[in-house]
């Protein structure tokens, strides 16, 4: 069997089908990772199109010439049997270059891929049920960042993610920039990736964790290195104090509901790793792993009826006076 | 002499008597009588297959509306139909229902009812074992549906990994069910395994050398050997599991020492064969149809039969393929790629040679070739994109995304269901007497092919646009809404086309054409009988003289003789040559095995709930059992 050049058909219909477009997809590569993934995977479909392509000809040729009819079914011509013999041996030499072409490829790729740089920022992300823990590594203590489901890092350097779970295995995966790693419990995996724009890049939880599995979300947000290490500073500090009377009563009712019991927030009583780190959680760009845009309403209701938003998860829902919502929220919000 | 008169006349041979006489003693011995107990003691394969078959249809149309119901919530964004609790429920049960309690035993069941008839025997070897898999297997189907009504079914996925369904993260019975449902339908897959190994290997008709063998019961055959092999690894897997939940030891328990890892391995190990003991046999049923219709032997059959065999060997070094993205050593990961990519090879040979088959032969279109050319078009798709999964980096991006599902569902409903249909039109008449209907079943392939390329290809691109699998829900500004649309709708006329399929098939047998015995003037053993078959199979063991006897023997099959008519007897011969060695008996009817099969099933049941049940339970099992085998001190037994 010959193998055609690429059927550029099959390219038209994946885009035309916005296979090319999405926050979250493989196809529209931000970074010399993915876009070699993607330049990998685009040579597979060709070779496979124009394969199954071939298989459909000879099968509709197969079935539409005209056959002498045969009497005796047992009654073979000779000759036609050497030649199907000759041309089935030929498809199956063809079927294996093919193959050992396709493995070279992928495993030089692969190496190229999964090679190793020394990384400009190297990040710790704990996977959890189901939100993400996000730390920034530092020799100084003072400097060790700790945030959740919002990954910075700045465009143009490479970027190392070790990977860890305490609880299930979960997997990290930002398409746009970098195939999946699965985070294991009791199993230190690493990966390294670049993103080559600006820009907020979404990924997803993609092994099964439960109940929220669906809504276990991240952002990865790239920014020149100037404005991230203006960002990183930022979250090294303690929470701001609050600076006017609702703030200040937001605060007293943090510590004196069931929020302190799980939440962190830096330069107050708060300190318990249960849940995700609220220092600097008015900053963020989402709540609740990336399912919900940052606002007011949204972090009312969050708080009011996180299970009725993901049911299943692990905050419960606190009783709060109708009183105690707004200065718990604004208190929330302005931890920028 | 009056005691060599009596010998002659309790020792009936069938050489010398006429068709009328022969047929009526032989009934007399191999038949299943008419009151319940003695359908239930029933051993004779053709009952028990159809049996088998029924059963795991029902199962099928269980798991199909599972599939339908979460069709239905992922229809668009945000849905509210289904919460995350009884949506990861359904995934489960919709996994665990295709793989354990459809698509494997539907494969057996088929190699049960037919292997006999196409080797040219008078029983499946083992008949009682026989009636106790398929009791085991109906227990634990009905088993986990219970559990599932009750409102505890499964919910950590077919495939179970822990920690997730370990003690902690699961709690309850749900992972207790199917960690035991697995064990039911490990015994019976076992059990049917060993029945057809020895029928094909010790009880063929005189003359069926071993490349007479015709290439549905070759691919029975090695499917059988992968259960052997491929069994013990998820048995000592689920026994692991349910010692973790039940008795607390540590093995999956990374922070006593256990090694979380150690789950995907065992089950993988299974696993990857596992889909290959469901396409082997869906490879026979290709095989035998488009024979049939293209009008001539398959070309190829001893490559044919090679590439079976190399499929099953490479199966089992795949596994790890399914483990890309756990961070395993990256050389250690590419062995597998290339491994992966070799299996493209010998099911490369297989998909030629059924071409060139076509393509010298004169093709006849009846529904079973049409669905055996759908099969072709989808299955080629699917092994492509297996061979793209197969690749550490690609994996690296569409692994555990809706680009796998669409994946292997390309594989399993193209590269099995399909021909499996198409087997159910093609071996119908055999079973019921009666033919199908020729227009539904044209309804019923468009409606199943174009309903099914509707539902699962855009899951691809759904894959790649970065939609997880397992997902209950998903954000509407993902974008992935009008795709998930437009597969639902597909679903759901691909589900359409099983219903007629059903109304087909109930119509079929009520009142369609009468078959004869060979519709299809098809070549192998199964047709030479009567449709349906007569409860002994063949009236005088037939003598093989050419892989498709029936085309090499136009008048009449030579036969051979001197089996008893009064007692179950079969002709045992020698492995290679199928050279006859001796008249063997055939175990006579039983209640023992269901008995056995109910005791066995409520151990397991009750283990669930305290480990003094397995204590306990040992009992009754060890009683049947011994019932089951207590000598019967037939004359034969003791020459």
């Amino acid at each position: 069997m010959r193998f055609p050049l690429a059927s550029p058909a099959a390219v038209l219909v994946f885009c035309l089908l916005g296979g090319c477009s999405g926050v979250q997809s493989a196809l529209n590569p931000q970074g010399p990772q993915a876009a070699h993934l993607a330049r990998l995977f685009w040579i597979f479909t060709g070779v496979c199109t124009a394969v199954w392509l071939a298989v459909m000809l000879v099968l509709l040729v197969g079935l539409v010439r005209r056959t002498p009819a045969r009497t005796d079914p047992l009654r073979l011509d000779a000759r036609s049997e050497r030649r199907s013999l000759m041309v089935v041996a030929g498809a199956v030499v063809g079927t294996l270059l093919t193959v050992v072409a396709l493995t070279a490829l992928s495993y030089l790729s692969q190496r190229q891929l999964f090679a190793r740089e020394r990384p400009a920022v190297t990040i710790k992300v704990t996977g959890q049920q189901w939100w993400w823990d996000v730390r920034y590594e530092s020799d100084a203590p003072d400097k060790i960042v700790t945030t959740a489901n919002e990954i910075y890092v700045p465009v143009g350097a490479p970027v190392s993610v070790k990977l860890a779970a305490t609880d299930v295995i979960h997997s990290f995966w930002v398409p746009s920039l970098f195939g999946k790693q699965d985070l294991i419990p009791g199993q230190d995996n690493e990966i390294q990736f670049t993103a080559s724009r600006p820009g907020v890049y979404r990924g997803q939880c993609a092994e099964f964790c439960g109940w929220q599995h669906a809504h276990m979300g991240l952002l990865v947000v790239a920014l020149p290195a100037n404005e991230f290490q203006a960002w990183l500073a930022a979250q090294a500090a303690p929470a701001a104090e609050p600076d006017d009377a609702e703030r200040k009563r937001g605060a007293e009712l943090f510590a004196a509901k069931a929020c302190i019991m799980c939440h962190t927030i830096r330069g107050t009583s708060a300190g318990s790793r249960v849940g995700p780190d609220l220092t600097h959680f008015g900053s963020r760009k989402t709540i609740a792993s990336a399912t919900l845009p940052m606002s007011r309403g949204n972090i009312a209701a969050w708080i009011v009826d996180p299970q009725g938003i993901k049911p299943g998860v692990n905050m419960p829902n606190v009783s709060i006076a109708s009183n105690e919502l707004d200065p718990l929220v604004s208190y929330l919000a302005g931890l920028r | 002499m009056t005691s060599a008169e009596t010998a002659a006349q309790t020792d009936l041979r069938d050489t010398h008597l006429d068709d009328a006489e022969l047929h009526a003693r032989l009934t007399r011995t191999w038949r299943t009588g008419a009151s319940l107990i003695e359908r239930l003691s029933s051993v004779d394969h053709k009952v028990v297959g159809r049996r088998y078959i029924i059963t795991a249809f029902v199962f099928l149309c269980l798991g199909g509306l599972s599939a339908i119901a979460m069709r239905m919530q992922l229809a668009r964004p945000e849905a509210k139909l289904l919460g995350p609790d009884l949506y990861n429920q359904l995934f489960t049960m919709h996994g665990t229902t295709m793989m354990f309690l459809f698509a494997v035993p539907v494969m057996e069941a088929f190699g049960v009812y037919l292997v006999p008839l196409m080797v040219g025997t008078r029983n499946i070897a083992f008949p009682r074992l026989n009636a106790f898999s398929y009791w085991v297997y109906l227990f634990g189907g009905i088993f986990l549906w219970a559990s599932f009504m009750l409102k505890i079914g499964p919910d950590a996925g077919w495939f179970a990994y822990v920690p997730l369904s370990g003690p902690e993260y699961s709690p309850g019975k749900r992972v207790d069910v199917w960690a035991q449902m697995i064990t039911f339908t490990e015994v019976s897959a076992l059990a049917v395994a060993v029945e057809i190994i020895v029928t094909v290997f010790k009880q063929r008709a005189p003359g069926m050398t071993l490349d007479r063998i015709p290439l549905f019961v070759w691919s029975m055959l090695v499917t059988s050997f992968l259960v052997l092999f491929a069994m013990p690894a998820v048995m000592v897997a689920s026994t692991m599991l349910i010692l973790d939940r039940l008795v607390g030891t540590h093995f999956f328990n990374t922070a006593e020492g256990g090694d979380s890892l150690l789950w995907q391995h065992l089950f993988w190990f299974f696993g990857h064969p596992e889909v290959y003991i469901i396409f082997i046999p869906a490879t026979g049923m290709v095989s035998s149809i488009i024979a049939a219709f293209a009008r001539r032997p398959v070309f190829g059959h001893l490559p044919l039969i090679l590439a079976l065999i190399a499929v099953g060997f490479l199966s089992f070094g795949l596994w790890v393929h399914h483990m890309f993205v756990t961070g395993l050593p990256q050389l250690g990961a590419s062995f597998f790629t290339a491994s992966s990519m070799l299996i493209a090879v010998p099911n490369g040979i297989q998909i030629f040679c059924w071409l060139a088959t076509l393509w010298d032969g004169r093709p006849v279109y009846k529904t079973p070739l049409l669905f055996v050319l759908g099969f072709i078009a989808i299955f080629v798709i699917g092994g492509l994109s297996g061979v793209m999964v197969a690749s550490v980096p690609i994996d690296a991006q569409v692994h555990d995304t809706y680009f796998v599902v669409a994946h292997f569902h390309y594989v399993l409903i193209g590269g099995a269901v399909f021909p499996l249909v198409g087997a159910v039109y093609f071996w119908f008449p055999k079973i019921t007497g009666r033919l199908m209907s020729e227009r539904l079943g044209r309804w019923n392939f468009w409606l199943a092919f174009i309903g099914f390329n509707v539902a699962f290809f855009p899951m691809h691109i759904l894959g790649l646009q970065g939609m997880p699998r397992r997902v209950y829900t998903y954000l509407p500004e993902m974008g992935w809404g009008p795709l998930n649309l437009l597969s639902t709708a597909g679903a759901i006329v691909l589900f359409a086309s099983f219903v007629l399929l059903l109304i087909n098939a109930v119509r079929g047998a009520a009142r369609g054409a009468p078959a004869g015995d060979n519709p299809w003037d098809a070549g192998t053993l199964e047709w030479a009988t009567t449709s349906p078959p007569a409860p002994y199979n063949f009236p005088r063991i037939p003598f093989v003289t050419h892989r498709e006897p029936l085309w090499d023997n136009r008048e009449s099959l030579p036969v051979v003789t001197g089996l008893s008519v009064d007692v179950r007897e079969h002709v045992a011969g020698t492995v290679t040559e199928s050279f006859p060695q001796l008249r063997e008996s055939s175990p006579e009817p039983s209640i023992w095995p269901l008995l056995a099969a109910i005791s066995v099933a409520a151990a397991f049941l009750a283990s669930i709930f305290t480990p003094w049940a397995v204590v306990w339970g040992s009992i009754p099992v060890a009683i049947t059992l011994t019932g089951w085998f207590w000598p019967k001190g037939t004359p034969e037994d003791e020459e």
